[in-house]
């Protein structure tokens, strides 16, 4: 069933046209990736359904209700999770507070003036924790971990809303390539066993085509190709642009796990 | 209304205006460079003031020449700015990087320095100016006479922004003010040499400060207050502006100008309101003034400063809160001064806990919290002199007053960040000043109200000491309760990260608003127990300089703990009171005990406390 679905969105910059007419759709459980160079307007796009961005025209819809130009807050409570290109996290929490904070923001309880945060939620984020693997590291300050530890940490926080939708600007930027391999992975496995739809952009071509069931080429505002990975990485349009020569072979190395 | 008489409102509002765009120019285009709000702007000015009338008249001594006149103003401008250049070298430089907050309390340090030189220098009595020799006469305007000298002020403001202009774009030195103000790492990153520039715009806004004191002369004598008074407006027309934009200072310096002087023949006791109006309206619709641009995040400290982990009381905390709780009742064994000292004690720490919830937990650096302070303790009086009310009532409404006027403040100065929410707080705490301050028929204006005492059964000071222990610290536990409680922890979430507080459903705006709110209650409740401690409310209670006291209290607790502000309030104010009586020159040794905390001991007492506990035995 379908999800999200954005119709038309356009966003103009002083004399520039940053995204032009975007349309797609997105169905529960599936991994839509928006690729394109620099500048393309993935970005702009991206904060347009995220609420971070008002649209000049278009709509976007979340699972059939009106959801455009809502701040992200709003979006929250409605199941859209994020990330963002550079994690954001809670630097004076721990691990387990970041988590917990969320927790406390999706119950509605950020309010309460009397009851002790520290104990609340915990085992609820204990058990977001350990399914992105960083249980262990639950007590320390989240400014001690490493870039990609503090990555997964951030999926854990956005998981925490229970969202239906994932919005994830560049996940794995910033990333050493073992990690980057590993948290996609990741955000596969839980994407799809728990059916939550996936947007995300990236530049890691093998991140791209190892995890997206669908993709969507973003040049220059609009949208020039879209389809399953093998029939992007024919297209001799998107090879043109914007894979050329390594991006076409690293398209071609990375293999989709077969899934049901 | 005839239109002459009209006309003659105008010329004067535009050479207010013009006096106000000179000195606003200078402070805009130093925040532009430095980043830093430089509360010293307002002293540059009084310091021009100063020299002005000390060198003008020595010069017009040798030639009653309009030329003398000008050459003696535009010394003492040049004087200032090479004191805005030693103000660089000596202090600035040491703090580019440390957090705004410590920026701010360190120019403020040197207002206090400088208030305590010029009565050095100067002495206590206003010293009226000489006036400018070929521009004493009247003009007649459609039969008003109209004094020439205003006449001429007009023109300069228009002048300096044309020079300013030339300046900035016809030479190496502008260019590189404009293209700081837009990016200052960029500007660093291509190797220009940072020193001399931030020392050169150091020189021209303390030389436009001090120019705009100088011009003052033949309408107003210098005097010891011009400084606090004038930064105030000139903040607001900054912020109006949007703060770095030149051109932005000179439309609000007109817009207000203009307002104050027709504002003064509709609501005569009230322009300063009409002002706070027209700056809420302006920063509703454009945040960042009008022609400002938003603050960049980027570049910020990587670790919030403030309250890190609010964390549980360990033994020794615990032991040391005991003993201080035990002492402070006790206090009534040793003797009465003791008592008053230690109620004193007990309000302020309620005052400065209530300011760190803000600026430690919630990351809102208020630089006017004295506001909510002195309007609780109003809030109260008046209950009680005016409606003849006791004093249980006026206690509960004075938290209610405090409430209700940060209320209304804080939805206006949430909807800004950092430096700019700094500069709001302490132009809505001057609104209020002003308020108490003018209104003389309700609030006593200058003198204030005296008869504020609490009802019978409180009467002795024992008892009254042992009514504030009980009020302030159940306040105190409850404030740090809300800190360990979702409330607080939001607000510590939305300072650490607003994007992503925004991004898991949190509505910050709201939550920061009612902290805010919070906080003033509380402060509101301290100043009605102040109130009825002195039996009296007078507008210092309102003042900056009250708010630099409970933020040199929070700052010499430290900010980073719960119940540090605590011990800063007991440190501070037992100091004061120490000193106080014994040196003529309190606002020296405050200013300088400022820049030392801020330079040495940024952490305060409550940092130095766990440092030692942290070393090894």
């Amino acid at each position: 069933m379908t999800l999200l679905a954005v119709e038309g969105l356009t966003k103009r910059f002083g004399g520039v046209l940053a995204a032009k007419s975007v349309s797609f759709a997105l169905d529960e459980g599936e991994m839509l990736a928006i690729i394109g160079p620099n500048g393309a307007g993935k970005s702009t796009t991206f904060n347009m359904v995220g609420g971070q961005l008002r649209p000049d025209g278009g709509s976007v819809m979340l699972a059939g209700k009106d959801v455009t130009g809502l701040p992200s807050r709003a979006l929250c409570r409605m199941g859209v999770g994020r990330t963002f290109q550079v994690a954001q996290t809670f630097l004076s929490f721990s691990v387990l507070g970041n988590v917990q904070m969320a927790l406390l923001a999706h119950h509605g309880q950020t309010r309460q003036l009397l009851s002790d945060a520290a104990v609340m939620h915990r085992d609820a984020a204990l058990a977001l924790l350990d399914r992105v693997g960083m249980a262990a590291q639950a007590g320390r300050p989240i400014g001690e971990l490493a870039y990609g530890d503090v990555k997964r940490v951030e999926l854990a926080i956005a998981l925490a809303a229970a969202p239906r939708l994932l919005l994830m600007d560049e996940p794995t930027a910033g990333m050493a390539p073992s990690e980057r391999t590993a948290l996609m992975a990741l955000v596969a496995g839980i994407a799809r066993a728990e059916r939550i739809g996936v947007l995300f952009t990236e530049h890691d071509m093998d991140a791209v085509f190892a995890h997206a069931d669908r993709i969507l080429v973003l040049v220059r505002g609009e949208i020039i190709a879209r389809g399953s990975p093998e029939e992007v990485r024919a297209d001799p349009e998107v090879q043109r642009v914007y894979l050329g020569h390594s991006g076409t072979r690293a398209a071609g190395r990375a293999r989709r796990p077969v899934h049901g | 209304m005839e239109w002459s008489f009209l006309l003659v409102q105008a010329l004067s509002g535009l050479a207010s205006a013009s006096s106000l765009f000179v000195i606003a120019s200078g402070l805009t285009i130093v925040f532009g460079v430095t980043r830093i709000v430089n509360f010293a702007h307002g002293s540059f000015y009084m310091l021009g003031a100063y020299l002005a009338v000390t060198i003008v008249p020595w010069l017009l001594e040798f030639d009653r020449s309009p030329t003398l006149f000008f050459v003696g103003v535009l010394a003492s401008a040049l004087v200032v700015g090479l004191l805005g250049v030693a103000m660089e070298m000596l202090l600035l430089r040491r703090i580019y990087r440390v957090p705004e907050l410590f920026q701010l309390l360190a120019t403020f340090g040197v207002v206090l320095i400088v208030q305590d030189l010029v009565q050095l220098a100067w002495g206590p009595m206003d010293i009226p100016g000489p006036r400018a020799p070929g521009l004493r006469h009247g003009v007649t305007i459609l039969d008003q006479r109209f004094p020439a000298y205003e006449l001429f002020l007009i023109v300069v403001g228009p002048a300096v922004l044309a020079l300013l202009w030339l300046l900035m774009h016809r030479t190496r030195f502008g260019v590189l003010i404009r293209a700081a103000t837009q990016d200052r790492e960029m500007v660093g990153a291509l190797g220009v040499n940072q020193a001399m520039l931030f020392t050169g715009t150091l020189f021209l806004g303390a030389a436009l400060a001090g120019l705009g004191g100088a011009l003052q002369i033949p309408r107003i004598s210098a005097n010891a207050h011009m400084d606090l008074s004038v930064i105030t407006e000139a903040f607001v027309v900054t912020v109006i502006g949007g703060m770095g934009s030149v051109p932005g200072a000179f439309i609000a310096a007109l817009l207000i100008g203009l307002l104050q002087a027709f504002g003064v023949l509709i609501f005569p006791k009230i322009t300063l309101v009409l002002v706070f109006l027209l700056m809420a309206a302006v920063l509703v619709v454009k945040p960042w003034g009008l022609l400002g641009r938003p603050e960049a995040a980027a570049g910020r400290a990587v670790l919030p400063e403030g309250i890190l982990d609010p964390g549980r009381m360990d033994w020794a905390g615990k032991v040391l809160a005991v003993v201080a709780l035990a002492v402070m009742l006790a206090l009534p064994l040793i003797d009465a001064y003791a008592v008053k000292v230690g109620t004193e004690v007990l309000i302020f720490a309620l005052a400065a806990v209530s300011l760190n919830f803000l600026v430690g937990n919630g990351g809102i650096v208020s630089f006017g919290h004295a506001a909510y302070f002195g309007l609780g303790a109003y809030g109260a009086g008046l209950l009680v002199v005016k409606a003849g009310l006791p004093m249980e009532p006026a206690l509960i409404a004075a938290p209610i007053a405090g409430g209700l006027a940060a209320a209304l403040f804080g939805f206006f100065v949430v909807r800004l960040s950092g430096i700019y929410l700094a500069m709001l707080t302490m132009a809505f705490a001057q609104i209020a000043y002003a308020v108490v301050f003018q209104w003389v028929e309700v609030t006593g204006g200058d003198n204030g109200l005296v008869g504020v005492w609490p009802s019978h059964w409180a009467a002795s000071r024992e008892v009254y000491h042992y009514l504030t222990a009980v009020l302030t610290l159940a306040a105190i536990v409850f404030l740090r309760r809300v800190i360990h409680a979702p409330f607080g922890a939001t607000l510590r979430a939305a300072r650490d990260s607003a994007q992503r507080a925004d991004a898991i459903g949190i509505d910050v705006r709201m939550h920061r608003w009612l902290g805010f709110t919070l906080a003033g209650a509380a402060a509101g409740l301290a100043g009605g127990l102040y109130a009825f401690s002195k039996g009296s409310i007078d507008p210092t209670l309102l003042g900056i300089p009250m708010s630099v006291d409970f933020l040199s209290m929070i700052l010499l607790g430290g900010i980073q703990s719960v119940l540090g502000p605590v011990a800063g309030a007991a440190a501070f104010h037992s100091l004061k009171d120490f000193f106080l009586p014994l040196t003529d020159h309190w606002r020296l040794l405050l200013g300088l005990s400022i820049i030392a905390m801020v330079l040495v001991f940024p952490r305060g007492l409550a940092g130095a406390f766990a440092s030692l506990r942290r070393r090894p035995a």
